[in-house]
């Protein structure tokens, strides 16, 4: 093993950021987010906390106490599905959901993911071509995101998109919608960094 | 006659054609008519959430704003529409600063606020307005014998319960009972993550959930999983051929639970979408119909 890829087990003080512990305690769901016991009901109740190098647990104690490069740099946060299981079993109310997504946003945000990783992909497709068309169309939404991420998953994927094809279940088509001029001007009036925030 | 503005969201429009259709018979054979919001825009669902939480609002404030016209109550079938929608109406009545800047936002595109709306899912409506006894008269085919897994998913009842238990909710299980169905117990995998978009995103993890769900079902011995929203049922229909590398696992399967109602309320197979099923499920529906009455 080289001395580069020693990780220290323990987390100082140095680590900290406590202007990101700030900030989560101010996203909204994650209010009582200080007041977390460990008790660690989020990660039993979390599907896929069994495939997560950081359980949810230690995310929210990380994230609280400022530790801003472990989380973002989790891959665990883009294992969550917003299934809700956590939120619904935390005695402190804590919005667990609430704080993945919010986590998810300034990862993408500060560009903390791996590179090609799908899953912020899909999310910003997904945002550009409701932006852009007010509706998504499935058919072009996979396949722009296998032309971008794997072009093997894409031939792999051709019969099931005949069957869908077969059934009608596909279109070609672009969905969109008359008012796209309004629905971006409505947007942009709502992007959190834009000039609606600090009204 | 009973009215509602309708929400389709995307899907209902795409992969799941068949649970429109099937809503539509159904309601249609019940006196209930779902009026299309015109030019309704995407909810945004988990994706766009994960981009920016304030424009995902403003998404779902234009389409309860084009609702709030209408003066009805707004129905959608997708759990995620359902979700999203009832989420931002929250934020905006509870949060002064988000309903300050929705307002806004939406008046400078000509539109007036739609929070007061209410947001409801086909469940809901079939239980609380259409009531189970109507169902129970207007069921002219029994499905005896027929054992159906009903898997309502997450959204729908969490993080809220507004019309239904959130650990072990029972509006579907009512109305599948009402068409002589046998419901066996799917507790507690009826709210169990599908995995949502990470069949796509991440396929050894989602299949792994997928096959957890499939595999209870056919333990308890359902011949048909019924679901009540589009992801959920692609998910666990689609992803079958895929598992079947991994895992060894008997075909079920996968519909919505407006196919079981339409086929007992006497419905055409092909009105209610059942020719488009990837894994074949007209016959397991039509084979155990009685008629009575």
């Amino acid at each position: 093993m080289t001395p580069a890829t020693l990780q220290p087990a323990i987390r100082t003080e140095a680590e900290r950021d406590p202007a990101f512990a700030t900030w989560i305690r101010e996203v909204p769901g994650a209010e009582n987010i200080a007041e977390c016991i460990h008790c660690g009901q989020c990660s039993g109740s979390c599907p896929l906390s069994t495939y997560m190098d950081r359980s949810p647990r230690q995310l929210m104690h990380l994230a609280k106490e400022g530790f801003k490069d472990d989380v973002l740099s989790s891959l665990s946060i883009w294992l969550c599905t917003s299934c809700y299981e956590c939120t619904v079993k935390c005695p402190h109310g804590i919005g667990v959901t609430e704080v993945m997504y919010a986590l998810k946003r300034r990862a993408i945000e500060e560009e903390k993911y791996p590179k090609g990783f799908t899953i912020p992909l899909l999310a910003r497709e997904f945002h550009d071509m409701v932006v852009n068309y007010g509706r998504v169309s499935e058919a072009r939404l996979i396949t722009g995101l296998l032309l971008k991420t794997s072009w093997r998953r894409l031939f792999r994927r051709a019969g099931q998109g005949w069957a869908f094809f077969r059934t009608g279940r596909v279109s070609t088509k672009r969905e969109s919608i008359r008012g796209r001029r309004e629905l971006k001007q409505l947007v942009e009036a709502m992007r959190s960094n834009g000039k609606g925030a600090a009204a | 006659m009973r009215e509602y503005a309708y929400y389709p969201g995307c899907s209902v429009k795409g992969t799941a054609r068949a649970y429109e259709e099937s809503l539509l018979a159904v309601l249609g054979a019940l006196d209930v008519r779902l009026n299309e919001l015109d030019d309704w825009n995407c909810c945004g669902a988990t994706a766009y959430m994960s981009i920016d939480e304030n424009e995902a609002i403003g998404l779902a404030a234009r389409n309860l704003a084009l609702a709030g016209r209408t003066g009805q109550d707004l129905v959608t079938p997708c759990n995620a529409c359902w979700l999203v929608l009832n989420k931002a109406k929250k934020r905006m009545r509870e949060d002064p600063p988000t309903w300050n800047r929705v307002t806004r936002a939406l008046q400078s595109i000509g539109l007036t606020d739609g929070h007061q709306v209410a947001v409801r899912h086909p469940l809901d409506v079939l239980v609380n307005d259409v009531t189970v006894e109507t169902l129970q008269e207007k069921v002219t085919e029994r499905l005896e014998g027929l054992k159906v897994a009903p898997y309502y998913g997450c959204q729908i009842v969490r993080p809220y319960a507004l019309f239904d238990a959130q650990d072990d909710p029972q509006t579907m299980d009512r109305i599948l009972e009402a068409t002589g169905a046998e419901v066996v117990d799917f507790y507690p995998f009826k709210t169990r993550c599908c995995g949502g978009s990470q069949t796509g995103t991440l396929p050894e993890v989602g299949y792994d959930l997928i096959h957890a769900l499939l595999k209870a079902a056919n333990d308890r011995g359902a011949d048909v999983i019924a679901t009540i929203c589009p992801l959920c049922q692609f998910n666990l229909e689609v992803s079958q051929q895929r598992i079947a590398k991994k895992y060894a696992i008997r075909p079920i399967p996968v519909v919505y639970f407006t196919q079981i109602l339409g086929v007992a309320l006497g419905l055409s197979p092909r009105a209610l979408g059942l020719h488009r099923a990837l894994v074949p499920a007209e016959a397991v529906l039509t084979r155990r119909a009685a008629h009575v009455g």
